[in-house]
């Protein structure tokens, strides 16, 4: 009996009892299908985070506050107020500094925004007129912050997509309009064009005020949340986090860089850390989906021993007839590993289309990558000859007097 | 002598063991059975008969003694070579027919060809031949739920012949199956006999075992009587 009639004959045993078959391929199924779908989610969410911050340019790095250490109480990463806009300021205005092109100074806060009717709660950042030239913010309508309105701590703002679908609804033009920001009047002077991103770093639903006024007006407060410095060149990355990092620590007084009051990070640093965070937690999620494929192998195994009982007297009638300890072995064997690549094959497809519809209706990057494809195909064949296997032998080692006795 | 021996059973015993008690099946049995006879091995429950039927169709081994079929010691063999005698060697008809469930009758008869290795073409082929002798030639894609009992044994026996078996085991053949018909499969097995076909068939029925040219009676695992005088179905046809 040669391999294309094995498996002939054993699709269409699967057949004879449909529902129980169809209940097995399902616990692969859901194994297999939850591994891609979980897999390809991390992949594109990685990506998803790491074109964020490439869009930001390679030649950009970020001063933030250490965190807050009051006795032996660690505060929350990034609550700091050790860094102010003179440091900002310090840093532009050094001759020292070689490597630097620009400094940008946020603040960054949520407040509620009125505008007519319509009512919305989102970031409000604080920032410098080089803010827009260091993160690569362009308008599409008016005109950003200029230094003027920030010396004057005037009351304009800058609205992004996001938010001004929120308050003046699509395709509307806000620019000399007026919006209530924590319930004081702000003209809108512009309106930048959508940048993407999602959850609390979505760069659309945004507005931005002159750094002064959110400080003084809005938020009351004398720090700043970070400061970007954009590099002359991406090859200046060392070099300038060595020179800030020092030029600071000098300005503070500290003379100990382990006792820093703020962290220098380039786009690399960040990209490394969110990557290693995403990969955490796709590798959580896979591991997850990884035990529901091992309970979908014991389904299958469960299955095909009853099937073994149950086959009792045929396999000892094949055993009379001739076949060999191998031949009952492949049989059983050819059997599991069609429950579970049929398995595999819908789980692959069901996998792929979830991501596929997270994709569409999150607009996130739908990314599935073939080779995971091709590990689930072959994961799921592996599982179906693993947990076949003490099946298939307890069938092949059965007496043929026994076996036909069986009732 | 003329006409070899394709049986010889020399001091042949079986002994079941369990943890109490030590079961005698057979006891120290010789017997030939000669090429082209027809054998009834006859004997009450318990007798051992049903032992003796397992090892002369390789299907389990002697304690002691030797068991050669058609040349080859059987009790000498491994699990393998087992099997390739009960496919090559040995024709099995079994009381409970034991065809594949919801199987065409073809498939059930061209499975042990399968086991052979033989072509699927020549399957085929052999199978319609073998099923058309047996006088199914209208029944052959017909599942055994579909086929009365005397059928499904004609399909058994069928499959039985397909590779040329030095010996044909039959068990109970007609155990199963009302008395009609039962005259019919013992009707097949006389006229594969007069074809010069070894028939060996194990019963507990005297008016079947009538049939057959020689009985061999056991009683508590060993040969109560051999013999050679119950010819009536060779004097009713010739009468």
């Amino acid at each position: 009996m040669n391999f294309s009639e094995l498996v002939t004959e054993s699709i269409r045993t699967l057949f004879i009892n449909k529902m129980r078959t169809g209940l097995a391929v399902l616990g692969i199924v859901i194994g297999i299908g939850s591994v891609i779908a979980l897999v390809s989610l991390g992949e594109s969410s990685k990506q998803a985070v790491q074109s964020q911050i490439q869009s930001l340019g390679a030649n950009l790095l970020t001063i933030s506050p250490a965190r807050q250490t009051t006795g032996r109480v660690a505060g929350a990463a990034g609550g700091g107020t050790t860094l102010t806009y003179d440091d900002a300021k310090a840093i532009e205005n050094s001759t020292e500094l070689t490597t630097i092109a620009n400094v940008a100074a946020v603040y960054s806060g949520r407040s509620q925004v009125v505008a007519g009717g319509n009512n919305t709660n989102t970031t409000v950042m604080g920032v410098t007129p080089s803010y827009a030239t260091v993160r690569k913010i362009t308008l599409s309508s008016g005109s950003f912050i200029t230094e003027r309105q920030l010396t004057s701590m005037s009351k304009v703002a800058i609205l992004g997509p996001t938010a001004t679908e929120d308050l003046f609804g699509e395709d509307a033009n806000p620019v000399g309009q007026t919006v209530r920001i924590g319930g004081q009047n702000f003209q809108v002077i512009g309106v930048t064009k959508a940048k993407g991103g999602s959850g609390a770093s979505n760069q659309d639903d945004i507005i931005y005020v002159p750094l002064t006024t959110a400080q003084k007006r809005l938020f009351g407060v004398k720090y700043v949340s970070s400061i970007y410095i954009e590099a002359k060149s991406d090859k200046l990355m060392t070099a300038a986090q060595n020179e800030i990092g020092y030029f600071l620590l000098d300005i503070h007084g500290i003379s100990d860089v382990s006792s820093a009051d703020f962290t220098i990070m380039s786009q690399e640093d960040i990209l490394e850390t969110a990557s290693s965070v995403t990969g955490t937690f796709t590798t959580l999620l896979s591991g997850v989906a990884a035990i529901s494929l091992i309970v979908g192998g014991i389904g299958i195994m469960n299955i095909m021993l009853v099937t073994v009982t149950e086959r009792t007297r045929e396999i000892g009638l094949r055993k009379a007839l001739g076949a060999k300890d191998k031949v009952i072995i492949d049989q059983f064997l050819i059997e599991s590993v069609i429950l579970t690549t049929i398995g595999g094959v819908i789980g692959i497809f069901l996998g792929v289309l979830a991501s596929f519809l997270y994709a569409k209706y999150s607009s996130s990057t739908f990314v599935v990558s073939v080779g995971s494809i091709f590990l689930a195909f072959a994961v799921s064949a592996a599982i179906g000859i693993l947990f076949g296997w003490y099946p298939a032998k307890k069938a092949a080692n059965l007496e043929p007097i026994e076996a036909l006795r069986y009732e | 002598m003329a006409i070899s021996s394709i049986i010889k059973v020399t001091n042949l015993s079986k002994i079941y063991k369990n943890d109490l008690v030590e079961t005698v099946a057979l006891d120290n049995i010789s017997f030939e059975i000669k090429k082209g006879e027809f054998v009834a091995i006859m004997g009450p429950s318990g007798s051992g008969k049903s032992t003796l039927m397992h090892i002369i169709g390789a299907l389990d081994k002697p304690t002691s003694g030797t068991y050669i079929l058609d040349g080859a010691n059987v009790s000498k063999l491994t699990k393998d070579e087992l099997a390739e005698i009960r496919n090559k060697k040995i024709g099995f008809v079994f009381q409970a027919f034991n065809l594949l469930p919801r199987t065409p009758a073809i498939k059930n008869v061209m499975l042990p060809m399968a086991y052979a290795g033989v072509s699927k073409e020549k399957r085929i082929t052999l199978a319609e031949k073998y099923l058309k002798m047996v006088g199914l030639q209208d029944r052959m894609y017909h599942t055994s739920s579909q086929l009365s009992g005397g059928q499904q044994q004609r399909v058994a026996i069928a499959r039985a012949l397909v590779l040329n078996p030095s010996i044909i085991l039959a068990d109970e053949p007609t155990g199963n199956i009302a008395s009609a018909q039962a005259d019919e499969i013992m009707e097949i097995f006389e006229d594969l006999n007069d074809k010069g076909n070894t028939i060996i068939m194990i019963t507990h029925e005297e008016d079947i075992a009538e049939h057959a040219e020689r009985i061999i009676h056991i009683k508590d695992g060993k040969i109560f009587a051999d013999g050679k005088d119950h010819l009536r179905r060779r004097i009713k046809k010739v009468g």
